[in-house]
């Protein structure tokens, strides 16, 4: 009798114990596509966060970039997403909203930490409600073998006609392909070539916001000149570029095979791991003659709160941390490539990554031209991007047949540029 | 007293209920439920207010005729009819001529054979598209050198347009292969060893033999081997959804229904899904699907019944 009492006290004992505990130690789960940033949450960013809040948990849980943005929506219907959401860059992220999956964060302390240009991708067309904690942008660029160029005696190109002389030098030396780009997975051609070399064609910000009002035309001026400009490509990329893959790509750099590679910052992470020879970065060369250089600095990731979370309040309190200066210096460091967007100053640690938001001071910033609200009707403006500039690399359209069946499919349903 | 054992006999048979049930609730439950009710969401389409309003078959209309929808849905379709039939023309013949070596008598390490062929069916999807994007990579792969012993030059096979949807086909016979070669190795060693032998007897050669009475005596599994590649092909959407991605490219040249209905129905990058469109193409899929087992059903199970009764 004595023993079944004791077994009771110390049943009910431990099951208050354990009772306590689940009140007390929350877990928020993280939605991302960001696979590759999965050891810098788990290693640099959620211990700082878990040792300023010791009973929350947070766990990273990234799907695949590709299928993110359809298991983000299957989860979300379906009532079982994770606390926190990283949210894609303007019509992905506003439709969340707009379905009531996203909270509005407009009096979340520290939001006044960010910019109207680091808001504006995850605002309400009317600017009424913020949706999102800006994250990071990212900027593209070249990077460069800096061991090729100093074996073929090059220097960095800074206009087009250089950057045309570099590449016809590795060209003719056979030793290396003189661009690492493939077109299977098709988008590189379009945010790596189109988005990456075109602002300084239609002069950034002035071409973007001319299509959206429509004024200026994908199959006219500094647009159509873009596509020119990335259908002389062709000849400098490696054999067989058809059915290069991304990775195949990133592989091929970091082994030493090619010269330049289009890039986005977020490539320096990976090219720093893997690659084992001095790497180099240059900005988008200008055409020839002209004084502004232009380059894409693109709101990319930001992070919003499910509606539906369980522990909102917990979720409110990361997100908070998140627009805190400590969080903006250690994501960019722990992420080299994914450049804060935070007005707090930041110091880089690693030089090439400096390199590349220094050009933001000597460059005009723009984003990418189908982002924000060109891409809401079909076909969608985005995707005719990434197929049709594979399409003008693979030579089977011409620069102006690409630039017309883009524009078409633009004109199709979006009004203002309708009737041109 | 005369009532109970007339009772008893006209007592509806409940074991026959128990029996069916399990089939019938998980059936009904997984498949039938959510097919019927995946039709029901294609005649509806997004209404402003966030919810769906009932348009009856304006979407199938709007797949067939608008053209933002049907350039990329007659093109699935001819992509995938494409797929079809170089499975009809190479898999289920060298599946055929593989049971045929398999079954003759004078074959040694019959089931090493076996095994190893069957190997790859097994395997998962991705690991077979990630082993063949390695082996046809103009980067590194190994298809130069193999091709080149047989005067074939390298091409970038999954990169061009004419090339990558016969390539992905041959794969998806490659991994698959397995499957006819096992049906059709049954059927033929359950035929009786007598017929053959009285054949010899009679003096017909082998060619004889096979064209006369083994392949009359395995048509119903080549019927079932018909319907089963129908099916499994207009379903088809692993292989190309791992090697193309769901953009199966290169422009579209990959696209079959099914990577065409998850890029409507889930969305693609910017392209937000649309449930209801993406009900639609996945109604049609289900029509021609449908349509198709019917044909086997009428057009060749029952001619080979009739035939079976006269004999």
């Amino acid at each position: 009798m004595k023993n079944v009492l004791l077994f009771a006290v110390l049943l009910l004992l431990a099951l208050s114990v354990s009772g306590v505990g689940a009140q007390d130690q929350v877990t928020l789960v993280i939605e991302s596509w960001r696979n590759d940033d999965l050891t810098a949450w788990e290693d640099v960013l959620i211990p700082a966060f878990e040792a300023a809040y010791p009973n929350i948990n947070v766990e990273f849980a990234p799907t695949a970039p590709t299928e993110y943005n359809a298991a983000l929506n299957t989860k979300l219907e379906g009532g079982t997403a994770g606390d926190l959401i990283t949210c894609r860059p303007f019509d992905l992220s506003l439709a969340l909203f707009q379905q009531g999956h996203l909270t509005s964060l407009n009096d979340l302390p520290g939001m006044e930490n960010f910019g109207d240009v680091a808001k504006s991708a995850w605002i309400t067309d009317d600017g009424s409600d913020v949706f999102c904690v800006p994250m990071a942008s990212v900027i593209h660029g070249f990077l460069y073998n800096a061991d090729v160029f100093a074996e073929l005696g090059l220097s960095e190109p800074t206009t087009e006609s250089e950057f045309y002389a570099v590449l016809d030098a590795i060209k003719a030396d056979g030793n290396y392909a003189p661009l690492v780009m493939g077109t299977n997975d098709q988008w590189e051609s379009a945010t790596m070539g189109f988005q990456n070399i075109g602002p300084n064609y239609w002069m950034g910000e002035e071409g973007r916001l001319g299509l959206i009002a429509g004024t200026a035309k994908y199959n006219e001026g500094g647009f159509l000149a873009a596509f020119e400009a990335l259908a002389k490509w062709q000849p400098y990329l490696p054999d067989g570029y058809q059915a290069q893959t991304y990775p195949d790509s990133q592989n091929m750099f970091s082994l030493g095979l090619g010269a330049i590679y289009p890039a986005g910052s977020w490539d320096i992470s990976v090219f720093r791991s893997q690659a084992d020879f001095e790497l180099g970065a240059f900005p988008p060369p200008v055409p020839d003659g002209q004084e502004t250089c232009y380059i894409s600095d693109h709101t990319d990731i930001a992070m919003g709160m499910n509606a539906a979370s369980a522990h909102s309040e917990e979720a409110r309190l990361f997100l908070e941390w998140m627009t805190t200066p400590e969080f903006a210096q250690l994501y960019s460091n722990a992420i080299p490539g994914f450049f804060s967007l935070s007005n707090a100053a930041i110091t880089l640690d690693d030089p090439l990554a400096q390199e590349f938001v220094d050009w933001r001071g000597t460059c005009e910033s723009t984003i990418r031209s189908a982002y924000q609200i060109l891409s809401r009707g079909t076909p969608n403006n985005e995707t005719e991007l990434w197929s049709y500039s594979a399409q003008l690399l693979n030579g089977a359209l011409s620069a102006q047949e690409a630039a017309d069946a883009i524009q078409a499919g633009l004109a199709s349903w979006y009004e203002p540029q309708m009737g041109g | 007293m005369n009532e109970m054992p007339a009772g008893s006999r006209r007592k509806f048979p409940i074991h026959i209920i128990v029996f069916l049930a399990p089939a019938v609730i998980i059936y009904t439950l997984f498949m039938i439920w959510p097919l019927l009710d995946s039709l029901r969401l294609s005649l509806y389409a997004p209404s402003p207010d966030g919810g769906v309003t009932f348009v009856g078959f304006q979407n199938y209309a709007t797949l067939f005729n608008d053209p933002n929808y049907s350039e990329r849905f007659w093109g699935a379709l001819r992509n995938n009819v494409v797929f079809f039939i170089i499975h009809m023309a190479v898999q289920n013949p060298v599946g055929l001529l593989l049971a045929s070596f398999l079954a003759s008598r004078v074959t040694r390490f019959r089931t090493v054979f076996r095994t190893l062929i069957f190997t790859p069916t097994v395997l998962s999807v991705v690991l077979v598209g990630f082993i063949w994007r390695l082996i046809l990579s103009p980067l590194w792969g190994i298809s130069e050198g193999i091709l080149a012993v047989i005067g074939i030059e390298n091409q970038p096979w999954l990169g061009l347009p004419e090339t990558a949807l016969p390539t992905l086909s041959l794969v998806s016979v490659w991994q698959y292969v397995g499957i006819p070669m096992m049906l059709f190795l049954a059927a033929l060693i359950a035929i009786p060893d007598e017929i053959i032998e009285a054949a010899q007897v009679d003096g017909a050669t082998g060619w004889n033999v096979f064209w006369r009475i083994k392949l009359p005596l395995i048509l119903p599994t080549v019927g079932i081997v018909g319907v089963l590649t129908f099916v499994g092909n207009f379903n088809a959407f692993d292989l190309i959804y791992t090697t193309q991605t769901a953009l199966a490219g290169p422009n579209f040249a990959t696209d079959l229904l099914a990577t065409l209905f998850y890029r409507t129905f889930f969305g693609f990058q910017l392209q937000l899904g649309n449930p209801t469109m993406g009900a639609t193409v996945a109604g049609v899929m289900f029509a021609i699907i449908l349509a198709g087992v019917l044909v086997y059903l009428f057009g060749w199970q029952r001619r080979l019944l009739r035939n079976e009764v006269q004999l």
